[in-house]
């Protein structure tokens, strides 16, 4: 088996906030990220795809196929948009990295019919990020 | 594909600076120089290291979290930053008068700090201690 990973980046905004508790549990659940006008970040996004290289070509996909997937699915849905708003895959959840990483395994994982995606990873900066596995198939 | 066949987990990275000397009481003052070489001088030296936690659990659909990070935060602050910060790992972190301040001990040592935090399962320590070279913990 091989990984393979591609990388992109996007920049988006968003907020937190959950319309079921106060304004103070808000502010104390959510601290900064609560600020109501929102604020953004500047999101990278790996996407590793695991597989045996194809015989002939020696690929485990076409790079430029996952490329094109990434630009349909991710980049025209988040980049430069406003999660909480733009994104009706996040409507109703709060677009932590951990939703957010769940959401595009969702948007990801039907498209990638060549290998199998193994992982998604975004980091919201370069300190925090959340992985997405199918279960079971961490390694 | 339903949120129950996925396994989402909660990475963080942290940083600290110490100083540390590779030497074992087990050898002798030239096998200690052979086998660690210029991190056997005797004064020690430094590094900037950077510690990535991984964490797993629920996701709680209230807040969108595995673990709230204030608490993740000040759990990683109170047991390996502040202690370990600017700080003699030889002289001022109990487990290293005994073991040898590897990066790969001080891995493990991190671990067996961090595996009891309440609100997430602790997945793996990775410490980077220059930016070619890391180390990774898992547990057993």
């Amino acid at each position: 088996m091989v990984y393979l990973t591609r990388k992109i980046e996007f920049a988006a905004s968003h907020v937190y906030n959950n319309p079921a508790l106060s304004p103070e549990e808000n502010r104390r659940v959510f601290g900064k990220c609560n600020n109501p006008h929102g604020h953004g970040h500047n999101y990278t996004l790996e996407v590793t795809v695991a597989g045996e290289p194809d015989p002939i070509t020696g690929m485990v996909l076409d790079l430029k196929d996952l490329k094109e997937i990434l630009e349909r699915e991710i980049m025209r849905r988040m980049d430069h948009r406003h999660l909480n708003h733009e994104v009706p895959e996040l409507a109703g959840q709060i677009p932590t990295c951990e939703n957010i990483a769940r959401v595009i395994w969702n948007l990801l994982d039907p498209k990638i019919t060549q290998g199998k995606l193994h992982r998604v990873r975004l980091y919201e900066n370069s300190d925090l990020f959340a992985d997405c596995y199918r279960n079971g198939a961490r390694v | 594909m339903t949120a129950q066949n996925l396994h989402l987990e909660l990475g963080r990275r942290y940083r600290f600076s110490a100083s540390h000397r590779l030497h074992s009481s087990q050898f002798s003052e030239e096998e200690n120089n052979r086998i660690y070489g210029k991190c056997n001088n005797p004064f020690g030296h430094g590094h900037n290291y950077i510690v990535e936690i991984r964490v797993s659990g629920k996701v709680d659909p209230a807040t969108g979290m595995i673990s709230n990070l204030a608490d993740l935060d000040s759990f990683v602050n109170e047991r390996v930053i502040e202690p370990f910060d600017y700080r003699s790992l030889n002289e001022e972190v109990p487990a290293f008068q005994k073991a040898v301040p590897t990066t790969e001990i001080l891995c493990i040592e991190i671990f067996q700090r961090l595996k009891s935090f309440p609100h997430a399962k602790l997945e793996a320590v990775r410490v980077e201690e220059t930016a070619n070279n890391s180390f990774e913990y898992a547990g057993e």
